[in-house]
């Protein structure tokens, strides 16, 4: 076979775009604010890890991440806990306007969060709710349950009904032959639902931002407010950008397998 | 133990999938549902196990109603087409697990999976997933499963229709064998009126919803009492010609004149008029025949060879006739030839379709 070098070429220029951005917040990460704003360095020359220090010392930081991994795991169980019987009916059972009622589901993710920004605010100060972490895992149901219950509906199809009435006939209660028979077979399509809530429960910014205040503060909406008197603080925002990087890519290494029939919302 | 029909119908989205049917199943029998598919057999056997409950009439196990019982509660097991078993369990928890909800002693259970599994044949599979083994296993996993439960009522749904020839016979061999040993009444769906015979018992045949006959099988084959149950039961079809019976003549198509009392088949006292003749697709033979047979002039359309056997498709004064001759028989599409029938062998329906006269039984009893 002839070497051919233009396809690696373009793929190695493909992959030099991809990561160059994480690249430079990486190296960015472990400079001191002089080098970042001084110098044009293509590594660290002053290699620092005080950034990480400030971040992992300072509860103004670090809670940032401890609020957002409460709310997200909250988010994530409850949109599991109520799309997998939603899931389980789409793919079982025939009822008035079924369809339909799938559909609408689905044209829920397709409205930009800012338009509920108002109304949950308001709703959530109402009930005492405000800045308080079940205020926003409720409020990520509202696009996050949709999808959970179309990408494990795409899984429980590939289950012939045949299993769940041979369990019946076996002796086998709904709640028993759920947890024991039907969850087993469907764990990738759980992964999957579970990773995709996470991420984008995760990366959320407007509705998080809109729902808390101090107590509940996330992340992505600490790192938007560093601006301080001595200007921006590079250093730590590169820091606490690499750190918010990281659970999504460990989850995802789980369901790396699956990934595809998720994006494909478990239809491939 | 007898499992009672009475009148049970159902519907389904405006098309009815069964009418109203009577079926009574006594305890330890085996029982066939003959149909070709899409006639109802699924469906039948979904209302006799529960999940499925009827429109109208009522289900009795041992005198009871069950009509509206959940299927949980219901003393039945049941074997699909396809090979459905628990993916994530391995054969061993698959045979174990009705006993583990029946809530047997540990012992118990083993002692029970390692029976089944000795019976079909699992033993050493016992600690595979169904995915690691051959469809073949994975049936016998479903069965034992099924037997497992000491049910008394056991519906086995087409169970071998998925699976390869060689797999086919040898479980077909076994099903019996094990039917004998559970005592059960055996509810077995098929499509093959040859798998019906060799299974014995009682058939039911089925066509678009309707049980047609109910009965022993061999008397069902011999007497069907239609025109639709005697085409059911027949493989390949059966064939038909419409015939007169004129005083002490019959006229077939052709100028053939068979005689009322020719043979056992005696037709004297049938009324004159018009009947529809019909004859199995072996009671054919090539060439002229004896005295007393009845000859045809026929033109080969095409032709089948399996071997052992040929399938003649036939044109015969406009019908279509198909006949099983033995041996390899290399005809050219298009060639005339001579076929010779024994009267006594044909079937007469009157032009409602009702049995009039059935061949006796010296005279059929020969083969499938």
């Amino acid at each position: 076979m002839t070497k051919r070098p233009l396809p690696s070429l373009i793929m190695l220029a493909y992959l030099l775009f991809l990561l160059l951005p994480i690249y430079w917040l990486v190296i960015m990460s472990f400079k001191p604010n002089s080098e970042i704003l001084g110098a044009f360095t293509l590594w660290p020359q002053d290699f620092t890890l005080g950034n990480y220090r400030t971040i992992l010392t300072d509860p103004s930081w670090y809670m940032g991440f401890v609020n957002s991994f409460i709310y997200v795991a909250m988010n994530t169980v409850i949109s599991l806990c109520v799309a997998l019987p939603a899931a389980y009916a789409f793919s079982r059972y025939r009822f008035m306007g079924d369809n339909h009622l799938f559909f609408w589901l689905l044209t829920n993710r397709m409205a930009p969060p800012a338009v509920f920004a108002l109304p949950f605010f308001q709703l959530y100060s109402s009930v005492n709710l405000f800045d308080t972490h079940i205020a926003v895992a409720l409020a990520h149901c509202l696009f996050n349950v949709p999808l959970a219950v179309w990408i494990l509906e795409g899984f429980m199809r590939g289950v012939p009904r045949e299993i769940d009435e041979t369990a019946f006939i076996d002796g086998y209660s709904f709640p028993r032959f759920f947890t024991r028979i039907f969850i087993p077979m469907i764990g990738p399509g759980i992964g999957v639902a579970a990773f995709f809530c996470f991420m984008f429960s995760w990366v959320e910014l407007l509705l998080s931002r809109t729902l808390t205040s101090v107590d509940a503060k996330p992340i992505t909406a600490i790192m938007t407010r560093t601006v301080s008197a001595s200007g921006l603080d590079w250093g730590v925002l590169a820091a606490a950008g690499v750190l918010t990087i990281i659970p999504g890519a460990i989850v995802i290494y789980f369901v790396r397998g699956y990934i595809a029939k998720g994006f494909a919302l478990g239809r491939v | 133990m007898t499992l009672r029909l009475h009148d049970v119908s159902k519907t389904v989205d405006g098309k009815p999938h069964i009418h109203p049917v009577n079926l009574e199943l006594e305890k330890g029998t085996m029982n066939v549902l003959l149909g070709p598919t899409s006639a109802g057999k699924t469906s039948l056997m979904r209302l006799m196990a529960g999940l499925d409950t009827p429109d109208t009439g009522a289900i009795l196990w041992e005198g009871r109603d069950v009509t509206g019982a959940r299927v949980q509660t219901r003393d039945v097991a049941m074997v699909y087409q396809q090979f459905v078993n628990y993916p994530a369990m391995s054969v061993y928890d698959n045979i174990a697990s009705p006993l583990k909800i029946q809530g047997k002693s540990r012992g118990e259970i083993d002692a029970k999976v390692r029976e089944m599994a000795q019976l079909l044949k699992l033993t050493d599979l016992l600690d595979r997933r169904p995915a690691e083994i051959s469809g073949g296993q994975q049936q016998r996993c479903a069965i034992a499963r099924a037997l497992a439960k000491d049910v008394g009522l056991v519906l086995m749904d087409e169970p071998l229709a998925n699976l390869d020839y060689k797999l086919r016979e040898e479980l077909r061999v076994e099903i019996p064998r094990l039917f004998a040993a559970s005592g059960a009444i055996f509810v077995y769906a098929t499509t093959e009126p040859e798998e019906a015979l060799l299974l014995g018992g009682n058939t039911a045949t089925l066509w678009e919803g309707r049980v047609t006959q109910f009965g022993p099988s061999m008397q069902v084959y011999r007497e069907p009492v239609d025109e639709i149950t005697a085409r059911v039961y027949s493989d390949p079809p059966m064939n038909f010609v419409t015939v007169r019976k004129d005083g002490a003549k019959v006229h077939f198509p052709g100028g053939q004149l068979a005689r009322v009392d020719a043979g056992p088949a005696d037709l004297a006292d049938l009324a004159d008029g018009e009947y529809r003749a019909g004859f199995r697709a072996h009671d054919i033979a090539l060439g002229e025949g004896v005295a007393g047979d009845l000859t045809f002039a026929a033109k080969v359309n095409s032709t089948e060879l399996t071997g052992s056997e040929t399938f003649l498709h036939l044109d015969v004064q406009g019908d279509r006739w198909t006949a099983l001759v033995r041996g390899p028989q290399v005809l050219a599409p298009g060639s005339d030839l001579h076929i010779s029938l024994d009267p006594a062998r044909i079937f007469y329906f009157d032009t409602n379709g009702k049995l009039a006269r059935a061949p006796q039984r010296e005279a059929a009893g020969a083969g499938v």
